[in-house]
């Protein structure tokens, strides 16, 4: 078995900003947030963590400030350490790198870090997919079948609304993958890639190095596609539970699948915990006549009114006589008085006055903006 | 190793057992008891430390330390894991002289001189553990320079005739303290003593000695340290307090001061940014109410599940309430479950308890004719209570019922 300390882990902090351009317009992917109190990264990041990896570096492409702001040292995840630990990978940060086109680019400009990291294996992963992964049996299984590169997969009911986001693999009896649809105008059962990967650092090493003497940057068409007949390239089936974000649809169910009780402590097992940063808020507090039913409520909101089938996140104020329903409401907003807000999605900071009534429908949330009033 | 010299040192008084708590102290120091939904009663004076600009604390512990202990740890999530100062853990120890305890506030600090003297510090300020108050300790040191004193005691005016209840001051107009009575029958005045003290270092240190060498001394800062300096005519003032200030040493007082974060006339304001009260946070996702759920004039802190009705009550992280279970007027510290139909009135519930169908914990005053046998009631930490057992008004459960 692989020791997981011999184990780098890559995080990708703004791959498929394109499919969720609402909440990333001021925000990386990985800084997105989700359930309540977390951001997206909180998910690959401590998936690695609790698989026993101890470093972690974060490639990061543009509006990267909240991000940094969240992961601080990295202490809640436990990576603020002497040796290993967290790194933030801004763009730049090699001789003769730009800003990244895809995947093999940006890998290029931390090539130095992951040649120093002297790990033997790497674990890549995207800030896009919810799940509470265990690493450990993908590294095991890509060593046991000496693999140059597996790849996560789940199987999802895939559509052609989905079609501009998702990467399709066919996987044969015996995990080898042997073909790779980008982005297919499919529908039906399908395996989608998760954007996990594993290899040897070495062999990483190499694609990258090629890659920069060719000028190719997609890791999914030069070479998930291109390179299939060349490396042995598996696919490894993740069954728990998963989401990926893709759409402001998807990112409003997987948030909604956080009420059942069953996903719910499958993601958030206590033996296995989301970490995330801590903000030092008081309990959430319920006042006199509110009415709350199945909804998660995070610490430091205060609560005079109605909240029904909705995630709360920190601090939120919701006024006496406010009706809140089916509703996603960021850190910090207040629903004044009277104020009626269904199906929707409010950002952090905004304010629905007093008597405002908003609403959206289950198929299509309204989205208020960060900051804004209404 | 050299010590970059510290203004101020805080030194917490973190020993105590606080035997009036009873079960809720049995396995914890009282400075480790959960208050307020998410914090423990030391989350105080670390964080006023903290926001008062203070990096240097060393905490004392004696009485059952390991879930202190192991609570404070590096000190990081009050930001005291620092490269100079942060919070030090002192444990009693053994010299080459023999070995002793702590036997008493003055001599706690006394075994500890030597830390105290690696800062090289101008005032020590000397905090318990015991209170729930939010303070700028730097202001009465300011205050303590201004007035070119010794020794400065914060002091609380309290309703006259609980004065006889603790250490009482007789001061000048110009904060001067002329007099020290400890619990007098007969108060001359209603400044109580809060227990906060700031001293010059060099003028304590030679006390502490002094106190040290006195074979009669109870070797305490009430009874001999204050007394003597009062005696040699050093300078001391009394500094005002009028925010909220609660001792939590009883269970009354415990259950109140929880009940008060409910109370928005209470000026207590938890949720306040610009003094903030830091603790150790769970790992936990947000708390869930449930479809059968019933919250009122509540706090519910994460990781909580709920099914249940609650009223009026204070729920830590991690805290299950199963269907048709009520909890009204109580305090459920961390990770407990109520299981369903369990009803729980007036009554503290310490932390990892199981409390079975259908129990019945503690009543309602109303209830209960003769009101001497009416009281809050205590389940200790770690104890199940079985399906459809009664704990009745004023119990003290620390065993399995």
């Amino acid at each position: 078995m692989a020791s997981m300390a011999n184990v780098l882990g890559l995080i990708f902090a703004n791959m498929h900003e394109q499919n969720l351009p609402e909440l990333t317009k001021t925000r990386a992917m990985a800084s997105v947030p989700f359930g309540s109190k977390y951001r997206l990264i909180d998910f690959p990041l401590s998936g690695m963590v609790n698989s026993g990896i101890t470093q972690v570096g974060i490639i990061t492409k543009q509006n990267y400030y909240s991000l940094m702001n969240h992961l601080g040292m990295g202490s809640e995840w436990d990576l603020a350490r002497k040796t290993g630990g967290l790194h933030i990978l801004p763009p730049y940060g090699r001789e003769g790198t730009k800003i990244y086109r895809g995947r093999l680019e940006a890998l290029a400009g931390a090539y130095e870090f992951i040649r120093e990291s002297n790990a033997e294996y790497v674990v890549m992963a995207d800030s896009n997919v919810v799940a509470n992964m265990d690493m450990r049996p993908i590294v095991d299984f890509h060593e046991k079948n000496e693999a140059d590169i597996t790849c996560v997969y789940g199987r999802v009911t895939y559509s052609e609304e989905r079609a501009l986001a998702q990467t399709v693999l066919y996987v044969d009896a015996n995990n080898t993958v042997y073909d790779v649809l980008a982005r297919p105008a499919i529908s039906g059962e399908m395996n989608v890639a998760l954007n996990i990967y594993v290899m040897k650092r070495k062999f990483l090493e190499s694609i990258i190095r090629e890659s920069e003497c060719r000028s190719l940057y997609s890791f999914e068409t030069d070479i998930l596609q291109h390179k299939l007949r060349d490396y042995k390239i598996l696919g490894y089936k993740y069954d728990k539970y998963f989401e990926i974000i893709d759409s402001m649809k998807t990112y409003y169910k997987a948030t909604m699948d956080m009420m059942d009780r069953k996903i719910s402590h499958e993601v958030f097992s206590l033996e296995t915990p989301i970490y995330t940063r801590v903000h030092d808020v008081a309990p959430a507090k319920y006042g006199i006549d509110c009415r709350v039913k199945g909804s998660l409520i995070a610490d430091g909101c205060q609560i005079e009114g109605t909240v029904e089938n909705s995630i709360l996140f920190r601090s939120v104020k919701v006024g006496k006589g406010a009706v809140v329903k089916n509703c996603i409401v960021m850190a910090n907003t207040v629903i004044e008085e009277n104020a009626m807000f269904t199906d929707a999605v409010a950002d952090k900071d905004v304010t629905i006055g007093k008597d405002r009534a908003i609403s959206g429908s289950a198929d299509f949330p309204v989205f208020i903006t960060k900051g804004a009033t209404v | 190793m050299n010590h970059i010299k510290k203004e101020c040192v805080a030194m917490l008084l973190a020993g105590g057992q606080g035997s009036r708590l009873y079960a809720l102290t049995q396995d914890m120091a009282k400075p480790a008891v959960p208050y307020g939904g998410k914090y423990r009663i030391i989350d105080f004076p670390l964080s006023n430390c903290v926001n008062s600009g203070i990096d240097t604390v060393g905490v004392l512990t004696q009485y059952q330390p390991m879930v202190l202990n192991e609570y404070i740890g590096n000190g990081q999530p009050w930001g005291l894991d620092r490269a100079h100062g942060g919070v030090h853990v002192l444990p009693p120890y053994e010299t080459a002289a023999g070995k002793s305890w702590y036997s008493g506030t003055a001599n706690a600090i006394y075994q500890n001189i030597n830390f105290v003297d690696r800062y090289n510090p101008e005032y020590v300020v000397i905090l318990s553990g015991d209170h729930i108050y939010k303070m700028d300790y730097a202001k009465m040191v300011d205050f303590h320079k201004e007035k070119n004193a010794d020794a400065t005691i914060a002091v609380l005016e309290v309703p006259w005739e609980e004065a006889p209840r603790f250490g009482i001051m007789t001061a000048t107009e110009d904060g001067t303290i002329t007099e020290f009575a400890e619990k007098p029958k007969e108060p001359k005045s209603n400044l109580a003593s809060m227990g906060i003290y700031v001293f010059s270092w060099a003028k304590l240190r030679q006390y502490l000695i002094d106190n040290e060498n006195d074979t009669e001394a109870s070797k305490d800062f009430g009874k001999n340290i204050i007394p003597a300096m009062l005696d040699n005519g050093e300078k001391m003032v009394a500094y005002h307090f009028d925010g909220y200030w609660k001792d939590v040493g009883t269970i009354d007082s415990l259950w109140e001061a929880n009940m008060d974060v409910l109370d928005p006339n209470v000026p207590l304001d938890l949720l306040d940014d610009s003094w903030k009260i830091y603790s150790r946070n769970p790992v936990m996702p947000p708390h869930y109410a449930g479809l059968n759920s019933k919250i009122e004039n509540s706090m519910i802190a994460e990781g909580c599940e709920i099914e249940g009705d609650i009223d009026f009550s204070v729920l830590f992280a991690g805290v299950t309430v199963e269907e048709g279970a009520v909890v009204r007027s109580s305090i459920i510290m961390p990770n407990t479950v109520i299981k369903k139909g369990a009803v729980i009135e007036y009554a503290i519930v310490g932390e990892d308890c199981v409390v079975g169908e259908g129990a019945h914990i503690g009543a309602s005053p109303e209830t209960v004719e003769d009101k001497s046998q009416w009281g809050v009631a205590v389940i200790g930490h770690h104890v199940n209570v079985s399906d459809k057992a009664i704990a009745p008004p004023k119990a003290m459960i620390s065993k399995d019922i």
